[in-house]
């Protein structure tokens, strides 16, 4: 599948953001973030920049991004729809959420239960955003039981890198902070290899013969395509990389996304007591390299797949 | 409304593609560019028409497979594709505009352009390939069973049929309703054992294809001989020699 760049920042920007407010609501919720008004502010609003600006660009790939208003109507049948909608539902509550903590430094009551459902609200909308792809059964690599579980893990790691670095540089971190922050790195890690093993054993469910129906002939292969030059359908799902490339591109990406993170968290744990801005340059460091590693990630997630439709043009599935 | 109608259609409109007559012409390719062109999907854009890379949206395209690689019956099977206006189409189901709709009464599977943003994810959902993006125009396009054709009550009766039905020169598309089971349909599927395409989708398709009928080559070749072995060649001996072979031949 063709990797739009639109389509990848969208979907890490949006999962990191995600994240992050999860992450703020979770400790907002339990009494355990920091009531300052500034970190507040500062917090939510990396957030909500982070979300929205993806949300933003993803409509840059449409064909008729000033029809994009319409996509709120399908909730019934269509995840798209789906994610559209809770997406902007989501605001509702983290703006009861940035009120009491911004504005009235208090994080109870009312406020308390604005962060639960703040917290339902991220996993629900990043979840629709899974359940695009995830339910497409013509890309096998998308409609693999792992997928949601990536994007949502994915989410929540991210996030916690932004919260660990957001807390250092307020110098409000809590080594419960850094520990979440590694464990849901180990989470993340476990579940996208669990995914990539999971693609990597699957047999293709299609073959050319199945597909054309050709199934008495002992063998069916392209002879001539429909035409000399690229068609859409090529161009859109024809995209693949090259296998070896993807191996590489692979440990790029685990090296970037979990390895070199956990070791700038562990650093940061054990530095937090004396060093304090070594330990924040630290974890801006994990927070770029994550960045990097994510969007690698995201890339491969979409080089790497392969459309059902590209049999008859000789491709494989 | 993008969910399906939740009861069966009246009528179930689609194709039938016989793999054994298609002579791979493309002329249904080319009918279905003429009449779509100039009908509801207007237009069908071609970008740069006349030069390298070229790219535009093509309704129908020819494929051609070799079958049979070396066996008796090997052969080139020409392989007309486009959409297949399935019963349960995940195209219709994941729009998040409501463009995208299976037409209660024939099972017709359309867009409505003015409420397409161009989001693709209908051409991802779709196994086939069958729907595509005008990049002109920013919308999505597909076959449309030529809808403003078959119900065109200014055209005479015999000609309310799909463009690349009423022009295949070999009648290798047969045009009808699956419901009925006394139409042309109906009957080919029945009796030449018309199948889905790739029927482990799920989509199950409303159109059938005929598979190609056992060649009579492959029959022959049950009773045929081995050739004699070539006689030893005399190319290369002097003209003298060849003189004497093809005298002592006569």
């Amino acid at each position: 599948m063709h990797p739009a760049y639109s389509v990848i920042f969208f979907t890490t920007a949006s999962g990191a953001g995600y994240g992050l407010l999860a992450l703020l609501a979770v400790f907002a919720g339990l009494g355990m973030a920091p009531t300052d008004s500034w970190f507040g502010f500062i917090g939510l609003g990396l957030a909500t920049a982070l979300f929205t600006g993806g949300l933003l660009s993803s409509t840059l790939h449409l064909g008729r991004p000033e029809r994009a208003w319409r996509a709120f109507s399908q909730w019934r049948s269509s995840w798209l729809s789906r994610e559209g909608v809770a997406a902007v539902v989501t605001y509702a509550p983290t703006l009861v959420l940035a009120i009491g903590w911004i504005l009235l430094n208090r994080l109870d009551g009312p406020f308390a239960a604005a962060a639960l459902v703040t917290v339902v609200m991220t996993i629900v909308t990043v979840g629709c955003t899974a359940m695009i792809y995830a339910s497409l059964t013509p890309i096998q690599q998308w409609n693999n039981p792992w997928t949601l579980p990536v994007y949502l893990a994915l989410a929540a790691h991210t996030g916690a890198l932004l919260l660990v670095a957001l807390t250092l540089a307020f110098a409000a971190f809590r080594p419960i902070y850094g520990e979440l922050a590694l464990a849901l790195l180990v989470a993340a890690c476990l579940v996208k290899f669990a995914y990539w093993r999971s693609v990597d054993g699957e047999a293709p469910r299609t073959t050319i013969k199945s597909a054309t129906g050709l199934t008495k002939f002992s063998s069916v292969k392209l002879f001539e395509a429909p035409h000399t030059e690229a068609n859409f359908i090529m161009r859109e799902m024809g995209f693949q990389i090259a296998r070896k490339h993807a191996q590489k591109l692979r440990a790029i990406a685990t090296l970037l996304l979990f390895c070199a993170p956990a070791i700038g968290l562990i650093v940061i744990l054990a530095l937090t007591r004396e060093a304090h801005v070594l330990a924040l340059v630290v974890a801006v460091l994990a927070v770029v390299s994550a960045g990097v590693g994510v969007a690698t990630e995201r890339w491969l997630f979409f080089a790497e797949a392969t459309h059902v439709s590209m049999i008859y043009y000789g491709g494989r599935p | 409304m993008t969910c399906l109608p939740k009861e069966a259609s009246p009528k179930r409109l689609g194709l039938v593609i016989d793999l054994d007559t298609c002579v791979g012409c493309h002329a249904c390719a080319t009918n279905c560019k003429e009449w779509n062109g100039g009908a509801m999907s207007a237009p069908l854009t071609d970008i740069n028409a006349y030069q390298a890379e070229q790219r535009g949206v093509w309704f129908n395209r020819v494929f051609s497979y070799e079958a049979g690689g070396r066996d008796a019956d090997a052969r080139t099977v020409h392989f007309p594709k486009n959409c297949l206006h399935c019963e349960t189409p995940a195209c219709v189901t994941v729009c998040p505009t409501g463009a995208s709709y299976k037409r209660a009464e024939d099972g017709i599977v359309l867009i409505d352009h003015d409420l397409c943003i161009g989001c693709k994810l209908c051409s991802w959902a779709c196994p086939y390939g069958a729907r595509e993006l005008d990049e002109d125009v920013g919308v999505m396009k597909k076959c449309t069973l030529c809808v403003d054709k078959i119900y065109n009550t200014n055209l005479p009766e015999a000609e309310r049929v799909p463009a690349c039905v009423s022009t295949c020169p070999t009648q290798a598309r047969h045009f009808g309703d699956f419901n009925d089971p006394d139409s042309s349909v109906s009957r080919l599927t029945r009796e030449r054992g018309g199948f889905d395409l790739m029927a482990e989708s799920g989509y199950r398709p409303t159109s059938k294809y005929l598979p190609p009928r056992p060649g009579k080559k492959a029959a022959a070749a049950q009773s045929m001989k081995p050739l004699p072995p070539a006689a030893p060649s005399t190319l290369g001996a002097s003209p003298l020699l060849r003189w004497v072979d093809r005298v002592l031949s006569r």
